[in-house]
């Protein structure tokens, strides 16, 4: 395999720079649609924070130093051009990202804090390659998590998108949001388990499990 | 069932904390060190790096033609 040849922002002919950033942004293409339409679950919107994180990532190509991290670079524009839309949107009261969710305590928040989709298909002393949950994520289609994950509050679903696909701390994640460090957890934790619960119950109707959701075990582990 | 230091139930509390790599490297360490020995926790932790895996993968979507032409386009025009 040959290695990239570096780009030297500001160094290089403008024709050589574009060449290189249109190679770069076509080779990420599927990856910033994909984020953009799992964070606003919406195909024309995602195809506009694409295009204004694409223009604005040529309008400051000069300001990126170090090449190796051309692909996490583009992908903070792109979450930065998200938060500025729905803050935008959020100003127009037509969205509210920050404060949709309903955090206050009661029975049916901490069960659904609880849940656990491992807990609900587990079977102990079965060896691991045949057991109930390793063969519910193997019939687990794409869509069906795209479905899960898009009937997410939006809160839920951002925090999710940012950690655990783009690998976000969770102090990056509070500093993007405006919102504390304990706000980025109890979503991220409400957010996998309303997951969780959602793709349990989508199993259930295509079949793949049989039975009812029964009360979490709350201990939180196997022990 | 308790392995090494840290309990089943400390590792499953931590263990979301522990796939986000937001714990220091000593309670990273502590927790690799019961899922080696533990095949409960060991399993409850594959399932869901597994599940986290198949999350992952649905922000690849084929980006519309439409979007690739728009671009080239704006490009174009800067």
């Amino acid at each position: 395999m040959t290695e990239k040849q570096p780009i030297k922002p500001t160094g290089e002919s403008r024709q050589a720079r574009r060449r290189y950033f249109e190679d770069e942004v076509s080779r990420l293409m599927d990856r910033l649609y994909g984020t953009a339409l799992r964070l606003t679950r919406d195909p024309d919107d995602a195809e506009d924070i694409v295009a204004e994180t694409v223009g604005q990532a040529w309008s400051q190509l000069d300001k990126l130093r170090d090449p190796q991290h051309f692909e996490g670079w583009l992908f903070r524009i792109l979450n930065n051009t998200f938060v500025s839309a729905w803050r935008r949107r959020k100003a127009r009261n037509e969205v509210a990202l920050d404060s949709d969710v309903d955090t206050s305590p009661s029975e049916e928040a901490d069960e659904t804090e609880n849940f656990s989709l491992f807990r609900q298909l587990h079977q102990p002393f079965l060896l691991w390659w045949g057991t109930p949950e390793n063969q519910f994520l193997n019939a687990l289609l794409q869509e069906d998590i795209q479905t899960a994950l898009d009937a997410l509050p939006d809160a839920f679903r951002v925090a999710i998108v940012l950690v655990e696909v783009q690998g976000y701390t969770y102090d990056e994640v509070s500093q993007l949001l405006d919102i504390p460090l304990g706000t980025v957890r109890s979503r991220l934790s409400r957010g996998r388990a309303l997951l969780q619960r959602a793709l349990w119950e989508q199993g259930r109707e295509a079949g793949l499990v049989k039975g009812s959701v029964h009360d979490a075990d709350t201990s939180g582990g196997s022990s | 069932m308790s392995s090494g230091d840290l309990t089943c139930e400390e590792v499953m509390e931590q263990l979301f904390t522990y796939l986000d790599k937001e714990l220091t490297n000593r309670h990273s360490a502590a927790i690799d060190a019961h899922l080696e020995r533990c095949r409960d926790c060991f399993s409850r932790a594959e399932f869901e790096k597994r599940l986290r895996e198949k999350v992952g993968q649905t922000a690849t979507v084929e980006a519309p033609e439409r979007l690739r032409r728009r671009v080239k386009g704006l490009l174009d025009n800067f």
